[in-house]
């Protein structure tokens, strides 16, 4: 059992610039909790705060129950795999792997046996007698994860562990880690990335964090079909989510919304009450779940300034509907050839369109 | 297309023409002080270094053997034998029986001296010495020779500086103590600097900047301004003149530039791998001693060239802190200086001399040469 705690966790430098505030985070045995957020949204803080590596301003992290705040790295359990790999330069791959067994005062054979089980997983047994400079970005990786394997840690930490990698790499060491992690059940991981692909590939639950707190936490699946307010909306799909204002005119079990550009008016499925008759929301429907249509019943009508044709699907963006908007973009399945500058109208499944007032989502209301 | 990246300046002839100047500037007197070290006093006399290598023109006097040698035969007494040492290669030009005409006679000639005998001399150096009379004497006859001398080297110069133990002005002595001066002048500072280098570069504690700053600050801080209170120090606390007051000068002095040059380089290793190893279990001591100690190996052998050097070199704080009156401990410098004023003339013993201080820095320098750059840019260039 290993359960990471982290209660009204906040992080302050130098006694006034805050970089973390109230983060209450439960992560359970077993789980794969990965943190993503824009650059400089603290999740690599929040990761070394995990580690010990940063000092914990505020509140408290326990793992299994026992208090952590004070608690050198080395004896709480953890194994890190950095961006860099931070191999030892100097010292062979076997000796990169027993370091930590040495530290420990293992027995040689106990580290022997470790390090040979170790490296037939990952492949490495014919490197362990080179050293870091004559291996590959994507040995280096793997000795950096071998490195933390040998040690049967509580917890791994990972902090970006593929942002050095090329991509065609990066997918295939994706892949091992999804692997490695399903061969290792009981052990929790936490990983740090700013790829969305990466989280919503191997987490079982992401940890959205922006503005110096945690924005939501959930299932990828979950961030995506209901985040919780905009910007976890924006964040989590690609191209991100359009948000569109308009003003509810219908309340009850599914809402009428009135776009203020492009005359449409479209239903959600999300139910509002009455009292939101009026109030002014933002509706917000994915790029993929925007669809032509001919009919009457559509949420905006306009021209397309740019169209991208990438073969399985075509990506068009709408005139912008004022000069400070972000375009609308639709991404239309299959090729749609000639569509620049012809006017289109498009529309939405109702359990697609979600809806934002003052940035939170009406879904949770 | 000047000031494309990857082309050639055009001037890069100026850039080889200081480079050989430079080099050349350097092997001159270098060369010159190696080469003299092994000719003998009338070599360095008669012509410069570089002409060592070739045969030279030289005026000496040399002696026949003595009148006991000579040998009794139908009357007439003769002396024979060759007037240079065995396997000399020396031709006699001219040559002659007084001091005031040095060239009477070419080789083969046979001149007559005052007490009536003649003596003929060959070119390479035989004579024969004949009388009618019994020759007379304890020496031999004088004869000046003017001979083209073919290159010679010895090794009598070193024989005589280094393994002749009667010689109270020889180098040996002094070479010793030199080393016994600058090893631990070297390996001390090091030691401490590579502590205190750790700590300032990635330990936190309360006062860090304040330290630094005052290190870099001692940088500037002129080393005469501390040799008398020093000096006084060391007198009171009963270390007074001896190798242990030049080892702690010395290690004062080269702190600074020690701290700060292995700071800067350490500073620079990846925060990374340091982490990684805290994560790993390691202490601060066994971070220190496993990671940081090998890879900051060219900045610790740099600095350690550094000081080395100019240990060896050192001639101040010797005089001040070691060379008492007894001169047991004298260092190789000041026995040059010595020299200077006793041998001034002989440099032949100075050449030889000078040569045996600046061997072991220069395989030293040779020896470490990729380390010196190496340290020297730690922290400069990334």
């Amino acid at each position: 059992m290993t359960n990471l705690k982290l209660t009204d966790v906040a992080k302050t430098y130098s006694g006034n610039i805050d970089v973390l505030n109230n983060i209450n985070l439960d992560i359970k045995t077993g789980e794969l909790i990965v943190f993503v957020g824009p650059s400089g949204c603290g999740k690599s803080t929040l990761l070394r705060m995990i580690a010990g590596l940063e000092t914990i301003s505020d509140g408290e992290f326990t793992i299994d129950g026992e208090r952590m705040n004070e608690m050198p790295p080395a004896q709480r359990g953890i194994a890190m795999v950095f961006q860099s790999y931070a191999l030892y330069p100097h010292m062979t791959v076997r000796d990169n792997m027993s370091f930590a067994l040495k530290l420990a005062k293992k027995t040689p054979e106990e580290i022997d046996t470790a390090i040979t089980k170790v490296a037939n997983t990952l492949q490495l047994t014919e490197y362990l007698d080179r050293l870091p400079k004559a291996l590959s970005g994507g040995q280096r990786q793997r000795v950096a994860i071998g490195r933390s394997i040998v040690r049967d840690p509580k917890v791994y930490l990972f902090d970006e562990p593929l942002s050095n990698l090329d991509a065609a790499l990066r997918v295939a060491t994706r892949i091992e880690i999804a692997q490695l992690k399903e061969s290792m059940p009981e052990s929790t991981m936490v990983y740090v990335t700013h790829d969305q692909v990466e989280a919503m590939t191997l987490a079982s639950r992401i940890v959205v964090l922006a503005n110096k707190g945690i924005a939501q936490v959930g299932t990828p699946l979950e961030l995506y079909e209901t985040p919780e307010n905009e910007f976890v909306a924006q964040f989590i799909g690609s191209p991100a989510m359009n948000l569109l204002p308009g003003k509810i005119v219908e309340t009850g079990e599914t809402t009428q919304v009135s776009l203020t550009h492009g005359a449409g008016v479209i239903a959600s499925a999300v139910p509002t009450a009455a009292d939101l008759k009026g109030a002014n929301v933002n509706v917000g429907i994915r790029p993929e779940d925007l669809l032509p249509t001919t009919g009457e019943n559509f949420a905006f009508e306009s021209k397309i300034e740019i169209s991208e044709a990438l073969g399985e699907v075509t990506q068009v963006y709408f005139k912008r509907q004022s000069p400070d908007s972000a375009p609308v973009i639709a991404k239309l399945l299959g090729i749609h050839r000639n569509v620049r500058n012809t006017s289109m109208r498009m529309s939405a499944e109702a359990d697609k369109v979600h809806l934002f007032a003052d940035g939170q989502s009406l879904h949770y209301r | 297309m000047s000031g494309i990246a990857g082309t050639k300046s055009s001037l890069t002839w100026a850039v080889h023409l200081s480079l050989v100047a430079m080099v050349l500037l350097w092997l001159f007197p270098t060369v010159g002080l190696f080469v003299s070290s092994f000719r003998t006093t009338d070599q360095i006399s008669t012509g410069g270094w570089w002409k060592a290598m070739s045969s030279s023109e030289q005026s000496t006097t040399l002696r026949t053997s003595s009148p006991e040698t000579q040998i009794g035969k139908d009357g007439v007494f003769l002396i024979e034998g060759n007037l240079f040492d065995e396997g000399s290669e020396a031709e006699i030009s001219v040559w002659g029986t007084s001091s005031r005409s040095i060239d009477d006679y070419k080789a083969g000639d046979t001149a007559e001296l005052k007490n009536g005998a003649t003596i003929t001399v060959a070119a390479n150096g035989d004579y024969i010495m004949q009388s009618t009379e019994t020759l007379t004497g304890k020496r031999g006859q004088r004869v000046f020779v003017t001979a083209l001398t073919p290159p010679e080297f010895t090794l009598d110069n070193y024989k005589n500086v280094l393994f002749d133990e009667n010689n109270r002005e020889g180098m040996a002595k002094a070479f010793f103590n030199t080393l016994t001066v600058t090893i631990p002048a070297t390996i001390i500072p090091i030691l401490v600097a590579a502590f205190a280098a750790y700590a300032l570069a990635w330990m936190d504690f309360p006062g860090r900047a304040l330290l630094i700053a005052a290190v870099v600050g001692l940088l500037v801080v002129p080393l005469q301004l501390a040799l008398i209170p020093l000096l006084k120090l060391h007198n009171e606390i009963g270390i007074g003149k001896g190798y242990l007051g030049a080892w702690l000068a010395h290690t004062g002095f080269g702190l600074p530039l020690a701290i700060y040059l292995l700071r800067n380089y350490m500073v620079g290793l990846p925060r990374d791998i340091i982490e990684n190893a805290k994560v790993d279990g390691a202490t601060d001591f066994q971070i220190f001693i496993k990671i940081i100690l090998p890879l900051s190996f060219p900045a610790l052998a740099s600095f350690a060239i550094f000081q080395f050097l100019w240990t060896w070199n050192d001639l101040l704080v010797a005089l001040v802190f070691l060379i008492d009156s007894s001169g047991e401990t004298t260092v190789m410098t000041k026995q040059i200086v010595e020299l200077l004023g006793t041998r001034g003339g002989n440099w032949e013993i100075l050449a030889t001399s000078a040569f045996v201080s600046i061997a072991v820095p220069l395989v030293v320098f040779f020896a470490m040469q990729k380390y010196l750059v190496r340290g020297l840019l730690a922290g400069s260039v990334k």
